[in-house]
């Protein structure tokens, strides 16, 4: 067989307003726009992917919170109807998304092999997260490649980053062996924000990008820090930072996404792309590719 | 009307296992049984409403309100969705709801109500009112724990409630959806092997029970942030749901309590606690912190409000650059308002439900919050005419009446009737009647089309809409 590869990893963000300022038919409210400098950036990826050849998105979620290990979604097609709990106002999106279920079950058997907490998630009503179904949309709007969804990790909270961080790096690699044993052509996204504090008022229109802003000026400067990091091909130093990183800007990397993603990805040393920065509610968000296929061994 | 009052408090756990699996597991059974007969007791109280605060539904922008009269789903734990899938169906009380969200607003806290189909009711909620309301009899209100939301906020979410309770004359039971200690093993066990997840948070379990069989519950409530540094993983949700239950009981140490039962559901502390307001006769409070009325916190990040001027007593009253006041929408049975709408300019509200069938008053292309007409206005303060664009205009009427329908939980396609007033028939027709071909013509509602003299606002245009809500 020939050996697997992962094509590219990317950090794909998730809040529910990009999809609402884009008004697309699947979801409900309809909005006047917003968000454009993270949407263009969303853009810019898949321009940057459209020529490479892939068989499957492998997405790690920070809204499917499992708290007892890692969770796959393990039946091959799953739809309905995804309300965000926190903004139902911006989301109310009707996804219907196919499932690699033959790779979901080899990163759990990998995952298992290396003593990690998994479990399949094989029950049909099952709802799926609103994270996942942003980053999807945003990343893949055809739908026409099938997923494979992690759920996010919890140790942060439980011990500490250095615990959650260990366990991810270790998910990652594993997550690498099992696709490189499966053959296939893959692109894993790590769905997160960096900074994450968020204004806890919304305006009268959503979409009104007077009111957006970073919420501190020392949540910009983790976030530039962070991303200079990555377009000089820095990773092991966001690995070495990510303690103070998650801690002090509150950032979404508490789920294990970026952390995951690095490792996947074999820390890379190479730039990564910067589509696109922008914040939303507050929040710091990035649309950042590693394009490996440009950067394999004999491929350069 | 006798005044209203909170006649019962519950403590109850918030994973599914009582629901799903109470066979697996003794203490799991015996969790089942102590909200079995915690229904009895509510059943027992005569209450007409259960207010279910719980800490599995947070939320970012302030506190949200479920208002969906009957939501209707299926909820699978994202943890332990192998024990299965729980169908519900609940009773919601919409008109306490909006009450409180209003009452919410006059003391000062970021509040919403939120009535969409397909909602996903939290874990803790579902459990809850599956368990202690099983036949639906009495209406339920649900509110979700706010993740950034200190004890004031918090305490003055339970005064607002409490407002609407007395003024309603309800006879109330509140719900915390929580667990005691919440660490629970980060690995798969056996329900065989279920055992609280150390030592520690079993002792710190006990403690908090002890208070609470005392009627403590103030007590409790004030180690509330020394319970979350102590038995709670941090950053999931803090141990806020005792501020909230004791500011429903008027922050009293007095109170009477039986615990029903404390088992380990994957290692969080689970427990089923019955809090009676009949005075135990023992202790009286002893109250450290602030008695708080009025929420003054950091809820102004997006704008500089001056706050002196958003008092209960003074309403905001804003004022178009050139027409008549705005008012805030006026409440009645059955009436539906949104802040995604522009403000009334007299004393009615944006629609009212009656029977199937719902009535808007009338909707013009004004935006909620700035007041700006898209398309700009048909004459300036001094009424000298102006150039505008009735296409942009009928697109916000729209757009406002989408808003209110949707505030209502229905949908566009379900509009039936429709009267459109212009101010200038000659001039506009056209472009009205080409943006109705785009947007509410292609859904088919009747139509009628009037020329008048002049609107409230400088608009040109206004819709009054009827909406069947289906059988």
């Amino acid at each position: 067989m020939v050996k697997g590869k992962i094509v590219a990893g990317c950090i794909a963000p998730h809040p529910p307003h990009l999809v609402y300022a884009e008004n697309p038919p699947q979801n409900e409210p309809v909005a006047e726009g917003g968000w454009e400098q993270l949407r263009w950036g969303y853009e810019r990826l898949r321009a940057s992917l459209a020529d490479i050849e892939y068989d499957a998105i492998v997405v790690l979620s920070p809204h499917w919170q499992t708290y007892i290990g890692t969770h796959f979604l393990g039946l091959p097609h799953f739809e309905g109807l995804s309300v965000d709990p926190v903004f139902p106002n911006l989301f109310r999106y009707h996804y219907d998304l196919n499932i690699d279920v033959e790779l979901a079950k080899a990163i759990h058997d990998e995952a298992a092999s290396a003593g990690l907490p998994v479990k399949m998630m094989e029950n049909p009503d099952f709802r799926v997260d609103y994270g996942t179904i942003t980053t999807g949309h945003l990343f893949n709007p055809e739908w026409d490649k099938p997923m494979v969804v992690l759920s996010s990790n919890r140790s942060t909270a439980y011990y500490s980053v250095e615990v959650m961080q260990e366990i991810m790096v270790e998910l990652g690699r594993v997550t690498r062996r099992a696709i490189e044993a499966s053959g296939k052509r893959v692109v894993v996204l790590a769905s997160n924000s960096l900074s994450h504090r968020h204004f806890t008022t919304e305006s009268e229109v959503p979409e009104d990008m007077s009111k957006e802003h970073i919420t501190s000026h020392a949540m910009h400067l983790w976030d530039m820090r962070i991303i200079d990091y990555m377009r000089t091909g820095q990773a092991q130093r966001i690995l070495d930072e990510m303690p103070e990183f998650t801690e002090q800007a509150i950032a979404e990397s508490d789920g294990g996404g970026l952390s995951w993603l690095l490792s996947t990805l074999d820390v890379p040393n190479y730039p990564a792309i910067l589509h696109g920065y922008g914040t939303i509610i507050g929040t710091g968000n990035a649309v950042v590719e590693w394009p490996c296929h440009a950067h394999e061994e004999g491929d350069a | 009307m006798t005044e209203g009052r909170v006649v019962g408090s519950f403590v109850v756990p918030v994973h599914p296992h009582t629901v799903l699996a109470p066979d697996q597991n003794e203490g799991w059974q015996r969790l089942r049984d102590a909200f079995d007969a915690a229904a009895q007791s509510i059943k027992e109280l005569d209450a007409d409403l259960l207010v279910i605060y719980s800490t599995t539904w947070p939320s970012i922008i302030g506190h949200q309100i479920q208002s969906d009269p009957n939501p209707e789903w299926v909820m699978v734990d994202h943890d332990f969705h192998d024990l299965g899938s729980i169908n519900y169906s609940f009773n919601i009380d919409q008109e306490f709801a909006h009450a409180w969200d209003d009452a919410n607003r006059k003391r000062g806290l970021q509040s919403r109500c939120v009535n969409y189909k397909g909602f996903p009711i939290d874990v803790g909620s579902v459990v809850a009112l599956t368990l202690l309301n099983p036949d639906n009899a009495i209406p339920a209100v649900i509110v979700s724990s706010n993740m950034y939301a200190n004890r004031s906020e918090t305490t003055v979410l339970a005064k607002s409630c409490l407002d609407v309770i007395k003024a309603q004359g309800r006879r109330a039971v509140a719900v915390t959806a929580m667990s005691l200690s919440n660490r629970m093993f980060t690995d798969f066990i056996q329900p065989e092997d279920d055992k609280i997840h150390s030592l520690k948070d079993d002792e710190w379990n006990l403690k908090i029970l002890e208070f609470l069989k005392q009627g403590r519950l103030e007590d409790v409530g004030q180690l509330s942030r020394t319970i979350q540094r102590q038995i709670r993983v941090q950053k999931v949700v803090a141990f806020k749901p005792m501020w909230w239950l004791s500011a429903m009981n008027g922050n009293r140490n007095d109170l009477t309590g039986e615990v029903l039962a404390y088992e380990p559901i994957h290692g969080a502390g689970g427990a089923v606690v019955s809090i009676d307001p009949t005075p135990s006769g023992a202790g009286d409070k002893e109250y450290d912190e602030d008695d708080v009325e009025y929420f003054h916190g950091e809820r102004g990040v997006l704008d500089t409000v001056d706050e002196s001027d958003t008092t209960e007593e003074n309403p905001v009253i804003e004022q178009t650059p050139s027409g008549p006041d705005l008012w805030e929408p006026t409440e009645a049975e059955g009436s539906v308002n949104t802040d995604s709408a522009p403000k009334p300019v007299g004393a009615y509200p944006h629609a009212r439900k009656v029977g199937n069938m719902l009535f808007l008053s009338g909707v013009g292309p004004r935006q909620p919050g700035t007041n700006a007409i898209p398309g700009g206005p048909i004459h300036d303060e001094n009424g000298e005419p102006l150039d505008y664009d009735i296409e942009a205009q009928t697109h916000a009427v729209v757009n406002n009446v989408k808003r209110i329908v949707e505030e209502a939980g229905a949908s566009m396609d379900q509009v039936v009737d429709v009267t459109t007033f212009l101010v200038d028939m000659k001039r506009d027709f056209k472009g009205y009647n080409d943006v109705w071909a785009q947007t509410l013509g292609k859904i088919g509602p009747t139509r009628t089309t009037l020329a008048i003299d002049a609107l409230p606002t400088p608009i040109a245009v206004e819709m009054k809409v009827i909406v069947h809500l289906g059988e």
